[in-house]
């Protein structure tokens, strides 16, 4: 579980926006108006926002500005949307990206069984 | 709208742009994918004096404000993927139509590049910047103790801040030396680089040290006898004889297997031990982001000072492509403060090209003011930034291109 920065030595004491809540795979979350939704879902531990489509393995931010498209999550049924780089308002429906089928490779597979 | 001038990238490079067109009454619309305006001065933060403090939070809110007082358009949130030029007209691709202008400015700034290191797909690996950004600009702690992969001036400076914020830095680290990792990987070329990050250490011992290595000798001395759990800066063990060879973890990161290494980068054999961090940070370096300007038909030329490949421009951030400039980063890797500098003289060029009264007399000064600025940088990303912007100079000057008309 990783945590807010509520005060600093430089920049001072965080001031919060109002609070909203979007659900993410159907689990409900909360956030700050206007943060990005990256860093909303790591405030609350949640590092892996997608599955490899074809591995499977788990994929979290790398770049954090918009580079990469390591966090594409699908946002309001729009697919490949950078979790890094959109703002979360009340309501938001996020879904993690989820491996897809390989048809030829699994069919491949099953022949040589 | 095809009068106005169009800036992509709201940095310190596109926003002084802008101001200083608005200040002589040239339309202006500035397009930026990120959330807020900024760019990657919104995460700086550093001591530049005792008690005088780099915010670039407030920076940018400041730039940003001066310019909308002089009613600069901004457009954010929005991503620009082509460009094209219709007779005298560039059209940019964005994710929110299509915009045209006959004076762009490109200020997109600078990009991390990575090193793959076995691991580095699991959550809880990212860049540098990335822990950066999460910590000074989203207040949002990246794990609670960190491995930084990669031993460079903003690696160094980012170790800091994170710091500052109660992150515990448990290391900063090499990459294990393959093909990959070539430099980046050798003790000798860090600590060669590092001494160029060594004012910026508040404890005097190590201003002392670099100033007592700046010759081969002492370097070679100073990496033999480099203490294997490494020297302390800002009280975070920097080493410079061990290297990260895996990342491990199941679902996220768990830690990674550290080992100790010989001067010339290869491993000493089961030296190999595992430390426990919840997240990772690879700084591999920066380079220019200048995919816009490769689609816009630029040519390239690498220099190896400025950071990688750059498109071809002059003194006066001009491309040979008629109406489009580039300031900032994008045409070479330097601190906030250069790339403010280097969006005036863009500024400067394009209103004089609209007949809106600058001279040349004024982008000359402009001009002396960048290398004023760069002279005395607090943070250099390479030594020999002066000969990599004198290179690019004299391509200019022997490519002697008219300008392309298309
Ligand atoms: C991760 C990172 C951390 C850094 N940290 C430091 C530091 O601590 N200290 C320091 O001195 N320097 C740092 N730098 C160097 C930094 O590049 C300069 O200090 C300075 O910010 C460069 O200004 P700029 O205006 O050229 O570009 P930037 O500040 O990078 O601004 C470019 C802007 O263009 C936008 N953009 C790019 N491409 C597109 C597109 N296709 N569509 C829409 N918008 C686009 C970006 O969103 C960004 O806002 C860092 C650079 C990076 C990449
Ligand atoms: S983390 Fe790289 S694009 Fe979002």
């Amino acid at each position: 579980m990783t945590e807010r920065i509520m005060s600093h030595p430089v920049l001072g004491n965080l001031i919060l926006k109002e609070k909203v809540t979007f659900t993410f795979d159907e689990q409900v979350f909360e956030g700050y108006e206007g943060e990005s939704l990256a860093a909303a879902l790591l405030a609350q531990g949640i590092r892996t926002l997608r599955l490899h489509e074809e591995t499977g393995q788990p994929r979290g931010i790398y770049c954090n500005i918009g580079h990469c498209f390591e966090c594409r999550v699908n946002v309001n049924g729009l697919e490949g949307e950078r979790a890094c780089l959109t703002p979360i308002s009340d309501g938001m429906v996020v879904k993690s990206g989820q491996t897809l089928p390989t048809s030829v490779r699994d069919w491949r597979k099953n022949l040589e069984q | 709208m095809n009068n106005k001038v169009i800036i992509i990238g709201a940095g310190p490079a596109g926003l002084s742009a802008a101001i200083t067109l608005a200040e002589k009454n040239i339309a202006v619309l500035v397009i930026d994918e990120y959330l807020y305006a900024g760019g990657r001065l919104l995460g700086q933060l550093y001591e530049e004096k005792p008690g005088t403090w780099w915010n670039g939070i407030v920076e940018s809110e400041r730039l940003l404000e001066r310019a909308k007082s002089l009613e600069v358009e901004f457009l954010l949130q929005t991503s620009v993927s082509d460009l094209e030029k219709v007779d005298q007209t560039w059209l940019i691709h964005t994710t929110k139509g299509i915009f045209r202008t006959r004076h762009l400015l490109l200020a997109t700034g600078a990009a991390e590049s990575p090193f793959p290191i076995p691991g580095w797909t699991l959550p809880g690996v990212m860049s540098v910047g990335a822990a950066q950004v999460m910590t000074n600009v989203h207040r949002v702690k990246p794990g609670k103790r960190g491995v930084i992969i990669g031993v460079n001036v903003l690696s160094s400076a980012i170790a800091m801040e994170l710091q500052l914020a109660g992150v515990q830095v448990a290391a900063i680290t090499l990459p294990h030396a393959n093909l990959l990792t070539k430099g980046n990987s050798n003790p000798l070329e860090v600590m060669n680089s590092l001494l160029h990050v060594a004012h910026m250490a508040p404890s005097p011992l190590v201003k002392i040290g670099s100033k007592l290595m700046k010759n081969d000798f002492m370097k070679k001395l100073g990496i033999n006898f480099y203490p294997k759990n490494g020297v302390k800066m800002w009280d975070i063990p920097i080493m410079l004889r061990k290297a990260v060879v895996e990342i491990v973890g199941k679902d996220e990161v768990e830690g990674v297997i550290l080992a100790t290494i010989n001067t010339d980068g290869s491993i000493v054999k089961g030296s190999e031990k595992r430390i426990k961090a919840d997240f990772v940070c690879i700084a591999g370096g920066l380079y220019p982001l200048a995919e816009l300007a490769s689609l816009a038909g630029c040519p390239f030329h690498y220099i190896e000072q400025l950071g990688g490949f750059i498109p071809l421009h002059n003194e006066q951030m001009e491309t040979n492509l008629e109406g489009l400039y580039v300031a900032g980063n994008i045409t070479g890797i330097e601190g906030a403060k250069v790339a403010l500098a280097q969006g005036k003289v863009a500024a400067l060029t394009i209103s004089q090209r609209l007949n809106a009264g600058a001279s040349q007399h004024d982008i000359k000064l402009a001009i002396q003011d960048v290398e004023k600025t760069r002279a005395t940088a607090h943070i250099q990303f390479h030594p020999d930034i002066l000969a990599g912007r004198q290179q690019m100079k004299q391509i200019w000057a022997e490519s002697v291109v008219p300008l392309a008309t298309h």
